[in-house]
């Protein structure tokens, strides 16, 4: 299956990826195969969607499809047939509010 | 001739400062990951054209980059920084126990006599070292395990391990600094620590003199005298003569002792610079006036340094990996501010002038001085 996956800017400068990512993701399409090609094909990825160990996703990080949020569903969940067929794309999306870190639950943020 | 290349880590990307040996006309280079908050970017003695830095974003997590031609291209290496082990649990604001996690890298040491060796200071707290050049990480676990790490609390930025100071005579001797938990020595290379922090009193502790808890901002050594240390915690400048067995307070005449940077003239061990910050509530120097205090006798007597910085209205504040020195004769000195200025002195803080005045908030200064 070719799925188109389209990336913040931040991972498009980090990776090289120019534009959409087409990738070729084998059997059930989710967001585990999805982001599991992505890593094969863009290894410095690694760690800034999800956990190293855990792979669990990193709190900033939303995953959107076909107008519907994916980000809270267990990552094995089928992805629409239209994002399985190329027709539609994955969208990874940083939160809107991700840009400023909060350290602690003071929301304290000088060093 | 000899020149210096100024490495400056802010809150939206990291900028290379060059300049030659008079240190006059600047070239700036960057943003470098414009956008990414850059904690620090430290180059390696053992090959000045090997840069390593701290990229972080609330978003995206750590990434840790390498440059092998003195920062005009940079690589991604390596980013997974696992604790050894279940981490276990450090105190939260309140006293209650919190799980460590891992958040970002706040220091960057590269070994003096191999490049591909960095040590890497964490929030929440602990130490890890590469020898591959960054493509992977490891724990020096004997320092969380030290068996205080429960009583460890983050200071206002974070549970944070901060300063990395490796003895150069000995590298088997390390010295390290969290916020807040204070100084910690091994001898043996990582495998096992000491508290080092006898002699420090901290008033937001239930014990002010406890073995750990202390707020330590940060720690400079000279490299000809690996016994003494300086230091600027949360409130007071401290001095250790004995690698740290014991403390004594060197704040003497400073209009505050709150600060967050110090660090030493590269040629002369008893000179010491620090920014006096008003206190830990405002975060900004007092009386609107930015002024270095410089010491020449080792602490107690302070002597501000104001010709060329900003004596009104100015309420930036100095991190405290934002300072240091270059080896050229007369040392240089230079410091970046939270407002975006990044001050340099080529006569060792006799007179001062920015080399740029506009970049994002400044997180980190290092220099390295090239032949």
């Amino acid at each position: 299956m070719s799925v188109r996956v389209v990336l913040p800017a931040h991972l498009r400068n980090l990776s090289g990826a120019d534009g959409e990512v087409v990738l070729e993701v084998e059997g059930a399409v989710s967001v585990r195969t999805v982001l599991d090609a992505l890593e094969a094909r863009y290894p410095m990825l690694l760690g800034t969607l999800r956990d190293h160990v855990t792979k669990q996703r990193r709190p900033f990080v939303r995953f959107f499809a076909c107008e519907e949020d994916f980000s809270m569903e267990p990552p094995d969940v089928a992805l629409p047939e239209a994002v399985a067929s190329g027709k539609e794309p994955l969208l990874v999306v940083g939160a809107i509010a991700g840009g400023r870190r909060r350290s602690n639950s003071l929301g304290v943020s000088s060093q | 001739m000899s020149s210096v290349r100024v490495l400056v880590g802010t809150h939206k990307g990291a900028f290379v400062l060059s300049s030659d040996g008079k240190r006059e006309k600047w070239d700036v280079s960057g943003p470098h990951f414009g956008g990414w908050e850059l904690y620090h970017v430290k180059g390696s003695p053992a090959d000045p054209n090997r840069l390593y830095a701290s990229q972080s974003t609330g978003w995206f997590g750590q990434l840790i980059q390498r440059s092998n031609d003195g920062g005009q291209t940079w690589e991604p290496v390596g980013n997974q920084f696992t604790y050894d082990g279940v981490p276990g649990a450090h105190q939260w604001y309140d006293g209650t126990p919190h799980p460590w996690e891992f958040k970002r890298v706040w220091h960057l040491e590269p070994s003096a006599t191999d490049p591909d060796v960095v040590w890497a200071g964490v929030e929440d707290a602990a130490l890890f070292r590469t020898d591959d050049g960054g493509k992977t990480w490891g724990e020096l676990s004997g320092l969380r395990k030290h068996g205080s790490g429960p009583q460890w609390a983050p200071g206002a930025g974070g549970m944070c391990l901060h300063t990395i100071i490796v003895d150069p005579s000995d590298p088997q001797r390390i010295y390290i600094a969290i916020s807040a938990a204070g100084a910690f020595r091994t001898v043996d290379g990582g495998a096992t620590w000491q508290a080092i922090n006898k002699g420090l009193r901290s008033a937001h502790i239930p014990d002010p003199d406890a073995e750990v808890g202390h707020c330590v901002h940060r720690i400079a050594m000279h490299p000809s005298r690996p016994q003494v240390l300086f230091m600027q915690k949360h409130w007071d400048v401290m001095r250790t003569d004995n690698a740290g067995d014991s403390w004594h307070e060197v704040s003497g005449n400073l209009p505050t002792d709150f600060g967050f940077a110090i660090d030493v003239h590269a040629h002369e061990p008893e000179t010491v610079y620090v920014v006096p910050i008003k206190s830990d509530h405002l975060h900004y120097p007092p009386d609107g006036q930015l002024r270095v205090y410089r010491s020449k006798s080792g602490g107690n007597e302070w002597e501000a340094l104001t010709e060329g910085l900003p004596q009104k209205d100015c309420y930036v504040n100095v991190l405290r990996n934002a300072m240091a020195v270059d080896k050229l004769d007369a040392c240089g000195v230079y410091f970046g501010t939270t407002g975006g200025q990044v001050y340099g002195s080529s006569n060792a803080g006799d007179t001062w002038a920015p080399i740029v005045e506009n970049l994002p908030s400044v997180l980190s200064v290092e220099v390295q001085t090239l032949a």
